[in-house]
């Protein structure tokens, strides 16, 4: 078996050489292919064929920059390399004839140089560091991201890749990984901020043969998709993450548990988990040690419940993904009944650089006892939405207006939606509050999957509550009925209120419901399922006031018809008599 | 394409069988549990069918109730054959404050359909979904498993007339 330094010294030979000839990176995650990213790499491979250069085309993650995608990064051997945005198939003969063949930019698109140290910058070009979007980031878990090639296993250990793993298991112990990890002060990202080396520490006490290290990637929050870019961009760096962590609280197996039909996350992360096989960096006896550690993906159905860390054991199991009674808490009996840990995919992304570069290099980023990153997914009325990794304890405000350059179009901020659906909503006043778990939380808000959703001044608080609702209502498992029924309740109420139809009592009936599923539910999405109503309510009064009182939008963007899912869960319009009798749909 | 006609029923039940047990046993991961053999069936077949039910339920020594349970819970599913192009058009609150009621309505209005389903013909499936993963290219939505963001109401008609007679979400 191949030792890390032999495996290193391996990749950094195949770096040389990709980096001798062109080399063109194109943004292939979600958002790039959303935007056409697929039809640009199929018309750049045929035009390079063609023309018989010889160059790599590689489909790479995300830079953040989702306004500008399809981003096309275009390397020339010892020079700069030149990024250019907002790429159709019909800019591909100015990218290859003329800035490939003849070093002519295309001035329309460029969006900026990288220049490695030593490198000239590339004339008539701004530095891309300089744009806010990207110079502002501070990429920890996405610092690989738009730069290596996902599925090669041998770029992401030539840039360092895989060190973090090779420290743990030849300088430390086990505990000593647990400890920097505490020290370094990293909180879970999956919206509960706990802190992971104490929640390594919880699993350690267990002796049992087999334990698992999940980790949750069903990101079921609209709005959120930081965790799936992670997938996409950099998969080993979960894996090397996993890994530490399966070594620190003495676990034989890794779980990546990922929502059927996301495909690009899932092809990359199979790919990204065979590699390390083969490498040795997964399976028996790792890099030569006595460490031995298994990974799979394990898919979801479309489930919002199934990100509940009970519920997605269940999934796992492949029942019905409905949140378990605690205790026995997860680390005594979790999945198959063993004892597990659960972690988001941004928490573990973060270890391998806590190990490698240390607990203080990591405790040095961010404020208060928010250390590290946020990596924030700002999407809506927003001038340049993307995904953006920043220091924790800047301004909502920063992010949005230096960051996201601010509301599109020229309007004013109205209201900002944080933390996935049942975060609740905020007011304009909130740009101020910074990006820390503990101030986010005093404000009433949470920083949770890291989806900043930004609403402008059109925007009418009941229409976008309504859609919340609706959310929480589609997604409730059932299995608690102060939740099934109650957000169902609660809908039907907002519904009224969207209509203009309200009947008197309509806000004491929605606060009684509210406090009746927060006591009555097993799991978050009910304790928190009437956030959404309870913090319009308080920031946005008087557009409830408008459709209650005077019965007539104050925004006029309440005449639309409301649409929303028929497929209720579970299956509601096929459960006939017949049905219940024989367990089939009629 | 499996024929559901009323004479080709029983010996086709039996392909259909045959078929389906195959995409149970050539799960490719490792853990195989009732739902991951589930969706081993729907992403073979697109669909459910009864018998898809029972021979899960066969391979996982689980009764038939427990596999419906599980094959009724999750809104991926489906219990009968889907139609040749899946249209899936995300209402999350992003995609809702930059537009997704205008591509839905519009949807709606090329299908002629009231809500969520098949068009009568079979061409097209219209399914509403929470979250696409492509939130800062609202609004999104998918076409046979491909993405496209930032669509109007006319470009997403446009992109749904053009969806041809061959089978294009498999």
């Amino acid at each position: 078996m191949a030792t890390y330094e032999e495996l290193k010294q391996g990749a950094e030979r195949r770096w040389k050489e990709l980096n001798s000839r062109p080399w063109i990176r194109v943004g292939t995650a979600m958002c790039g292919q959303a935007a056409g990213a697929l039809e640009v790499v199929a018309t750049l491979k045929a035009k390079l064929a063609a023309r018989k250069i010889d160059a790599v085309v590689s489909e790479v993650g995300c830079l953040g920059l989702c306004y500008a995608e399809p981003i096309v990064d275009v390397a020339k051997p010892g020079k700069a390399r030149l990024l250019l945005g907002n790429v159709t198939p019909a800019d591909v003969d100015a990218i290859v004839d003329g800035y490939l063949a003849s070093n002519r930019v295309p001035p329309q698109k460029a969006l900026g140089y990288l220049a490695a140290a030593g490198q000239a910058p590339l004339a008539g070009v701004p530095d891309f560091k300089a744009l806010s979007g990207y110079g502002k980031q501070n990429r920890v878990a996405l610092r690989n991201g738009g730069h290596i090639d996902p599925t090669d296993i041998f770029q992401y250990i030539a840039t360092g890749g895989y060190a973090g793993l090779n420290k743990a298991l030849s300088a430390m112990k086990p505990a000593d990984v647990i400890k920097e990890v505490t020290d370094s002060g990293l909180r879970g990202r999956g919206g509960a901020a706990f802190p992971t080396g104490v929640k390594w520490s919880f699993l350690v006490r267990s002796n049992a043969p087999r334990k698992y290290i999940l980790c949750n990637c069903e990101e079921g929050d609209p709005g959120a998709f930081n965790d799936k870019t992670i997938l996409e961009s950099d998969p080993h760096t979960l894996l090397e993450g996993i890994t530490i962590g399966g070594y620190a609280t003495g676990s034989t197996n890794g779980y990546v548990f990922i929502r059927h039909g996301h495909d690009g996350p899932i092809n990359r992360t199979e790919a990204a988990i065979q590699q390390a096989y083969k490498a040795g960096l997964l399976g028996k006896n790792i890099l030569g040690t006595n460490f031995s550690f298994d990974i799979e993906v394990a898919l979801t159905g479309e489930s919002y419940v199934a990100g509940e860390e009970t519920a997605l054991m269940e999934a796992i199991e492949g029942h019905r993904s409905m949140p378990r009674a605690r205790p026995p808490f997860p680390a005594a009996y979790g999945v198959w009944g063993r004892p597990s840990n659960i972690n988001n995919v941004k928490t573990l992304a973060y270890a391998p650089e806590i190990i490698s570069k240390g607990a203080a290099w990591f405790s040095s980023i961010g404020v208060n006892k928010s250390k590290g990153t946020a990596i924030v997914c700002l999407t809506g009325h927003v001038q340049r939405p993307g995904i953006y990794e920043v220091a924790m304890g800047l301004t909502l405000g920063e992010v949005i207006n230096d960051i996201g350059g601010g509301v599109s179009g020229g309007k004013q901020l109205k209201l900002l939606q944080t933390g996935g659906p049942l975060g609740g909503v905020l007011s304009a006043a909130s740009t101020t509050v910074t990006i820390d778990f503990d101030e986010m939380a005093k404000a009433g808000a949470i920083l949770g999957s890291g989806g900043i959703i930004v609403a402008d001044s059109d925007t009418c608080a009941v229409d976008l509550t309504r859609n919340l609702v609706a959310f929480c209502q589609f997604e409730s498992c059932g299995k608690c009925f102060p939740c099934r029924i109650g957000t169902t309740n609660l809908l039907e109420i907002v519904d009224r209120i969207v209509t203009c139809q309200t009947r008197p009592g309509d806000l004491e009936l929605m606060r009684s419901i509210g406090k009746t599923i927060q006591a009555g539910s097993l799991c978050g999405h009910g304790q928190l399922g009437f956030n959404p109503i309870r913090s319009a309510l308080q920031h946005f009064a008087a557009d409830f006031d408008a459709h209650m009182k005077t019965g007539k939008c104050a925004t006029g963007g309440c005449e639309k018809p409301r649409l929303s899912p028929t497929n209720t869960r579970p299956f509601a319009q096929e459960a006939t008599p017949e049905a219940a009798l024989t367990g089939r749909p009629a | 394409m499996i024929l559901l006609t009323e004479a080709g029923l029983a010996a086709d039940s039996e392909t259909l069988r045959q078929q389906i047990r195959e995409s149970i046993k050539t799960q490719k991961r490792p853990t195989v549990t009732v739902l991951s053999s589930l969706l081993a069936v729907q992403d073979s077949l697109g669909y459910l069918p009864d018998e898809a039910i029972e021979e899960v339920a066969a391979h996982s020594k689980a009764t038939i109730n427990e596999v419906w349970g599980v094959a009724s819970f999750y809104t991926n599913f489906r219990f009968t054959p889907p139609a040749k192009h899946v249209v899936e058009v995300c209402w999350g609150p992003t995609c809702h404050l930059v537009g997704a009621t205008g591509i839905i309505q519009g949807l709606l209005d090329e299908f002629k359909l009231s809500g969520e389903g098949d068009t009568p013909d079979g061409r097209v499936t219209l399914r509403y979904n929470t979250c696409l993963g492509a939130c800062a290219q609202g609004p999104v939505m998918m076409v046979d498993h491909h993405l496209a963001g930032r669509v109007t109401p006319e470009t997403a008609r446009a992109k749904v007339k053009s969806l041809g007679d061959t089978n294009g979400h498999r």
